[in-house]
């Protein structure tokens, strides 16, 4: 590697691994209560695992930006980074702060967890994607305070590139817009409104400037392709991205208390936001095949064409399927959701730090890439579980159709426990194509001790 | 893309779009905000339904349940659950819920709340319900 400090990446990419595999195990704990009820009842109830693995999936896609960010800052700044140490610490703090809410999660009652730990004195908790205690959410502020001071840091004294100025807008969006999870109003659609700001600007907006940018940089080092070239095409992205997913906000304003315009502009930008996914699939194979040398790390680049593609599949195709509101007012909370949210969080955010990972750890080794062996089994776990994910969101689509048409559109609409158990078969086949997920994540995880002939040093 | 387009063009159009597209959905939301007490219904807001909020928060309702079609799809919408229940058969329910749950079937925690417990989560639950949500369940089931 070019710069000694880039090493602390390596600490946060294994804990994003780590994390990344007890997520895929709650998502399966999930998958099976979702046809076999009663299982691990009342041990750990469905809401628990649930938060478990959503939680588990955020926390390690921070692991992986927060060490992705690590690696490549110091390359584009072309300087050490500003304090190597306070990064460590952060990840000590992150890590444990991280696993005490895990176990608390598990080891005792939501309602006591929320009275232990403060919740009292100011009411965070039991909201979505939102449930860390406050300590927790306390130690997340912290935590990316200290990340973006030194990462600020080190740009400041260092070459400023656009991509790394899309990647601190990105970060620093991140942020920002997490803070709207400590405001939790009496009113419910205040709540629901606000709650908006955290979740949809993260996802539809600040993260994909981080994406975007881990993929320009990539991009630029396996293919050799000029930066100005890569730079503007990151710009436009990145522009589409916010014109879209700004507004495209309303789409989730259609059905909670907000007025009824917003069906209009919420139908509108977010039918746009497939754009900005659509032109990262073009900017990937574009540059793909316009390179300039042949980078031994043919995994990388396999992750880098594939996170393209399965954003736009997943976040684009999957999302434009349900975001008009005449569409929407009958797939609103059903599982074309849960579809369209497991391939777009996989596409986008899993797959581009998986890209990160599989580029920067070989040069954090010491190697450019790893030998050839250890390569192929990584592209087995790729496409493993890729076309997993893909079987995934199938089936989840096809029981989402049938659940719309039995509890909501026939003539004589069914309650939703007998719409589930009419299409138990479907959940079945999720459960079998998330084994697959997970046989795919085991051969990822040998990849890294699968030794063989070494490609020579960076 | 051609020479003509260059690198600064490109940055300009983000910052520019970027800051004019926040602005407006900040215009939006500010309208939003004044035409929100007619729909939220948040002059009825008593002490008693802010408990019953709290109750579904700190027992992670959304957890399984959606409210206003947001939340886990495991089980059933709660926003109109009173219309398919009514108050005494929604705390019935709640109250009658098995300790080891129902075997081979999804099950919902007991949670041993009191009388006054349950009648802030219905009062909360009717609040909901109460929401102009632009005729959002399309039916009774949710």
């Amino acid at each position: 590697m070019q710069f000694k400090s880039q090493a602390v990446a390596k600490p946060y990419f294994i804990a994003a691994i780590g994390l990344f595999v007890g997520q895929i195990l709650f998502g399966l704990i999930l998958g099976l209560q979702y046809v076999l009820g009663d299982f691990l009842f009342p041990a750990i109830p469905f809401n628990v695992a649930r938060m478990v693995h959503t939680n588990l999936l955020i926390v390690w896609l921070l692991f992986g930006f927060m060490g992705g960010t690590y690696y490549m800052i110091p390359e584009e700044a072309e300087t050490e980074l500003f304090s190597p140490k306070l990064a460590l610490l952060m990840f000590w703090v992150f890590l444990v702060a991280g696993a005490l809410t895990i176990v608390g999660y598990l080891a005792v009652p939501y309602a006591t967890l929320a009275e232990l730990t403060g919740n009292n004195l100011l009411e965070t908790m039991g909201r979505e994607f939102l449930e860390q205690p406050l300590p927790t959410k306390l130690g997340i502020v912290v935590v990316a305070l200290a990340f973006l001071f030194n990462v600020t840091m080190t740009v400041l004294k260092g070459k400023k590139t656009a991509i790394a100025t899309v990647l601190l807008i990105g970060l620093w969006g991140l942020a920002v817009f997490f803070l709207f999870s400590f405001y939790n109003p009496v009113n419910v659609v205040l709540d629901k409104f606000f709650w908006w700001w955290t979740v949809h600007l993260w996802v539809e907006g600040v993260w994909e400037l981080i994406l975007g940018s881990f993929l320009a940089f990539v991009l630029i080092k396996t293919t050799g392709v000029d930066r100005e070239v890569i730079e503007k095409w990151l710009y436009v992205i990145v522009t589409l991205t916010l014109i879209s997913g700004i507004i495209g906000t309303g789409h989730h304003y259609f059905w909670i208390g907000t007025p009824e315009y917003w069906q209009w502009w919420g139908s509108i930008f977010s039918a746009l936001e497939p754009i900005p996914f659509f032109g990262m699939t073009v900017f990937a194979f574009n540059m793909v095949n316009r390179r300039r040398r042949e980078h031994p790390n043919k995994a990388a680049v396999l992750w880098a064409l594939g996170t393209g593609v399965m954003a736009f599949l997943g976040a684009g195709v999957w999302g434009f399927l349900h975001t008009l509101a005449p569409v929407n007012y009958y797939t609103h909370g059903t599982q074309i959701t849960a579809a369209h949210g497991h391939m777009a969080f996989y596409g986008a955010y899993a797959m581009v730090n998986l890209m990160m990972i599989s580029y920067a750890m070989p040069i954090l080794n010491g190697r450019a890439a790893n030998s050839n062996k250890s390569q192929v089994l990584e592209m087995w776990s790729f496409w493993l579980m890729t076309v997993a994910m893909v079987f995934i969101t199938l089936f989840l689509t096809a029981a989402g159709i049938l659940q719309v048409w039995l509890q909501r559109v026939s003539d004589t609409p069914l309650p939703f426990m007998v719409a589930q158990e009419k299409i138990a078969l479907f959940y079945w086949m999720r459960e079998w194509a998330g084994v697959m997920f997970l046989i795919g994540l085991i051969l990822y995880i040998t990849s890294f001790f699968y030794g063989g002939q070494e490609e020579k040093a960076a | 893309m051609s020479g003509a387009f260059t690198k600064s063009m490109a940055r300009n159009i983000f910052y520019g779009g970027t800051v004019f597209f926040f602005l407006l959905f900040l215009a939006l939301s500010f309208d939003t905000h004044s035409q929100l007490p007619k729909r939220d219904m948040r002059a009825n807001i008593t002490p008693q339904i802010a408990e019953g909020k709290k109750l579904w928060e700190v027992n992670n309702c959304i957890g399984c349940h959606t409210l206003l079609g947001e939340g886990a799809y495991f089980a059933p919408e709660l926003g109109n659950v009173v219309v398919r229940y009514g108050d005494e058969g929604t705390k019935a329910f709640i109250q009658s819920r098995p300790k080891d749950g129902i075997p081979g079937r999804r099950s919902m925690p007991q949670f041993n709340f009191t009388d006054e417990q349950l009648n802030a989560i219905v009062a909360f639950l009717k609040h909901v319900n109460s929401i102009n949500a632009a005729n959002w369940p399309p039916n009774s089931q949710g």
